[in-house]
């Protein structure tokens, strides 16, 4: 009988293919939404986890201006010099390498051609930070370094604007209002998750930027690398007194400066993520609702549709539970097969955004159970109020219904 | 025709009312019908419209209660049983025939008379065997596939004829089978009913307001405001 009854709402389903499409739709859209969203969400996620662990999980960066957490605003705050730079690095143990930076936008100048980019002044050990490497020149000398010298190395996405093909090592390009000549290349990095051009970048020593481009000795971002038998949390209780002694924190005051670990920064981001995945997921399943609340009514109109039929079938022996069985199935079924297509199109339809965006793509079998289940779900919760009231028509008067 | 003594009616009324509304709109559509109707016999119910003839159908068929009285149907008491348990009466014992056919729409001839062995439970082979054979007995052997969009008026009512015989029933219920037909075609489904009376021994109570019609059965009962006014057996 169950198979009867399948086969029988199957046939119904058939007989009014173009309307059964349509009611379905709402449940497809629904869940095609849910599926690809978090689908697309998880794949980045799981792309920012990955590329901070490829930056290295013994990273902390200090920026100046409080915490306030992500998607914060940061204050406005004093900004770092050298001296601290070296004080931590002459009073903080295990540490790898540190280094101080500041960045600007300037316009780049080659000949005919210019671009505008981020340039930043640095010290060597903000390559071993950074994990850029130089692929063609040289690095900065440490003459260069204490000098002011006006060169540079740039990132492979400037040197194809201004240079196109051409090698620029040697050549003097003009970076704001500096000339300065081209020492390196670095090599590609590609871009971030957050779609950011790693290689559209330009290096020059400290001391040029904050003389030359700046015309301040501010440093806006001291970066750190712990060494490997140290612990990234004690050396970071560290930092953070010895600035905050040095900046004058009064105690119990908040530090006006931000000292964070890698893996913070990626949770902060991949929450971020998280958060908006599950604001589109909660949107479509919204979509899910409505799509559950199309099928009441299109059942509802079949059941007026089909008064006199039900009135036959009661007339030639059908018992009240079985109408009601026979509608529920239905409703269930169209809600079931809307989810299957719903998945199958989430599926295909996230494959190609992730496979676009080169993100790894993450298949989340309880989504994907959850969206299956819930369409099911949604087919009885909807289904049953059109089923009962086909299921307690008076056989006569269903009968005599034009 | 004549009737076994002892035997028991396929239907028995005793002072059967049927009242519609209360107080001054109260309808007495049946007020106080005695009739028994035995096993083999092709009764013919007339009476102008209104007088209560679908209603007595209706209550026959199990598919409305009498307000008062006492129904037997084959010696059972119908006025005790839930809805279910005359849903199962009507599955096991009744066949219904309508004067607007009432198929299903965008169904097959066949479909449409494997309907009641669906309810049965009768597996899917026994069941297309057995409404081939009944599509057979109505002469439309031949429009197995065709929907109801694809018939005449007369085609249609043949095949609801085969889905109320297809069962076995020991009761045909036919009201004014022939109100949308032409004459031609009234005349074939009577001899239909007929034949399927004579030969097949099946139960017949039709309703129809055509004297001609009504000559086919092999008694008349007529109606006059919810009483039998007369009965009489064919010549
Ligand atoms: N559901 C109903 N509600 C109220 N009155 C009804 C209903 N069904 C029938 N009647 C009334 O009962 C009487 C008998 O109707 P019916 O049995 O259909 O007559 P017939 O079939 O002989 O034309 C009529 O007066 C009709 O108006
Ligand atoms: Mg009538």
């Amino acid at each position: 009988m169950i198979w009867l009854t399948l086969s029988m709402a199957l046939r119904e389903i058939r007989r009014n293919a173009m309307r059964s499409f349509l009611t379905m739709l709402g449940i497809v859209i629904g869940v095609g939404a849910v599926i690809t969203m978090v689908t697309i969400g998880n794949g980045a996620s799981a792309q920012v986890r990955k590329e901070v662990s490829s930056l290295g999980e013994d990273l902390i960066m200090i920026r100046p201006g409080a915490d306030r957490g992500p998607g914060g605003v940061r204050e406005a705050a004093k900004s770092f010099e050298s001296d601290d730079v070296h004080a931590i690095r002459s009073e903080v143990p295990g540490l790898i390498a540190v280094t101080g930076s500041a960045s600007r936008s300037a316009t780049i100048v080659y000949g005919n051609a210019n671009w505008s980019s981020t340039v930043t002044g640095c010290d060597m050990d903000y390559l071993t930070v950074s994990g850029h490497t130089v692929a063609q020149g040289r690095t900065f000398l440490p003459t260069e370094l204490v000098s002011a010298t006006p060169v540079c190395i740039i990132g492979t996405t400037v040197q194809k604007e201004l240079f196109g093909v051409d090698d620029p090592l040697g050549l003097r390009i003009r970076v704001g209002t500096v000339s300065c000549q081209v020492v390196g290349v670095l090599a590609e990095k590609g871009e971030s998750s957050m779609g950011q051009d790693k290689d559209d970048t330009i290096l020059m020593p400290l001391a040029t930027f904050q003389r030359r481009l700046a015309g301040s000795t501010d440093i806006s971002s001291i970066q750190l690398k712990v060494a490997k038998n140290q612990s990234v949390n004690v050396v970071q209780s560290q930092v953070e007194a010895l600035l905050a002694e040095r900046r004058r924190i009064l105690p119990g005051k908040p530090n006006d400066f931000s000292v964070r670990n890698v893996q913070e920064i990626a949770s902060a981001m991949s929450s971020v993520t998280t958060t908006l995945t599950g604001l589109l997921g909660g949107i479509a399943g919204v979509s899910l609702l409505v799509g559950g609340i199309g099928i009441m009514n299109i059942m509802l109109v079949s059941v007026t549709e089909r008064t006199r039929e039900i009135g036959t079938r009661l007339a030639i022996g059908a018992l009240g539970s079985e109408v009601l069985l026979q509608f529920l199935v239905e409703a269930i079924m169209l809600s079931v097969l809307g989810g299957i297509i719903g998945i199958v199109t989430g599926l295909g339809a996230s494959y190609l955004v992730t496979s676009m965006m080169a993100m790894p793509f993450v298949v989340s079998a309880e989504i994907v159970l959850g969206a299956f289940a819930f369409s099911m779900v949604v087919g009885i919760a909807f289904g049953y109020l059109p089923a009962r009231q086909a299921a307690r028509l008076n056989p006569i008067e269903a009968l005599r219904h034009e | 025709m004549t009737v076994p003594a002892g035997s028991i009616p396929v239907v028995e009324f005793r002072g059967i009312e049927k009242v519609y509304g209360d107080g001054d709109y109260a309808v007495r559509a049946l007020d106080g019908v005695d009739l028994a109707i035995h096993p083999g016999e092709f009764t013919s119910i007339m009476g102008a419209s209104g007088s209560g003839k679908s209603t007595a159908m209706n209550v026959i068929g199990c598919l409305d209660v009498p307000t008062a009285g006492s129904y037997r149907f084959r010696g059972v008491e119908v006025g005790v049983l839930t809805q279910d348990q005359r849903a199962l009466l009507r599955r096991h014992f009744m066949g219904f025939v309508f004067q607007g056919f009432n198929l299903l729409a965008r169904t097959t001839a066949l479909e449409n008379v494997e309907l009641p062995l669906v309810y049965r439970r009768v597996p899917a082979r026994e069941r297309r065997r057995r409404a081939l054979d009944a599509l057979g007995q109505v002469g439309l052997s031949d429009r197995a596939t065709h929907t109801s969009a694809e018939m005449s008026g007369g085609q249609k009512q043949r095949v609801a004829i085969a889905r109320a015989i297809v069962t076995r029933p020991s009761l045909l219920l036919a009201d004014e089978p022939t109100g949308n037909l032409d004459s031609k075609r009234s005349v074939e489904i009577m001899e239909l009913l007929t034949s399927l009376n004579r030969e097949r021994g099946i139960t017949v109570v039709m309703v129809t307001h055509e004297p001609d019609m009504a000559e086919y059965g092999s008694r008349t009962i007529l109606f006059r405001d919810g009483k039998i006014v007369s009965e009489g057996v064919a010549a």
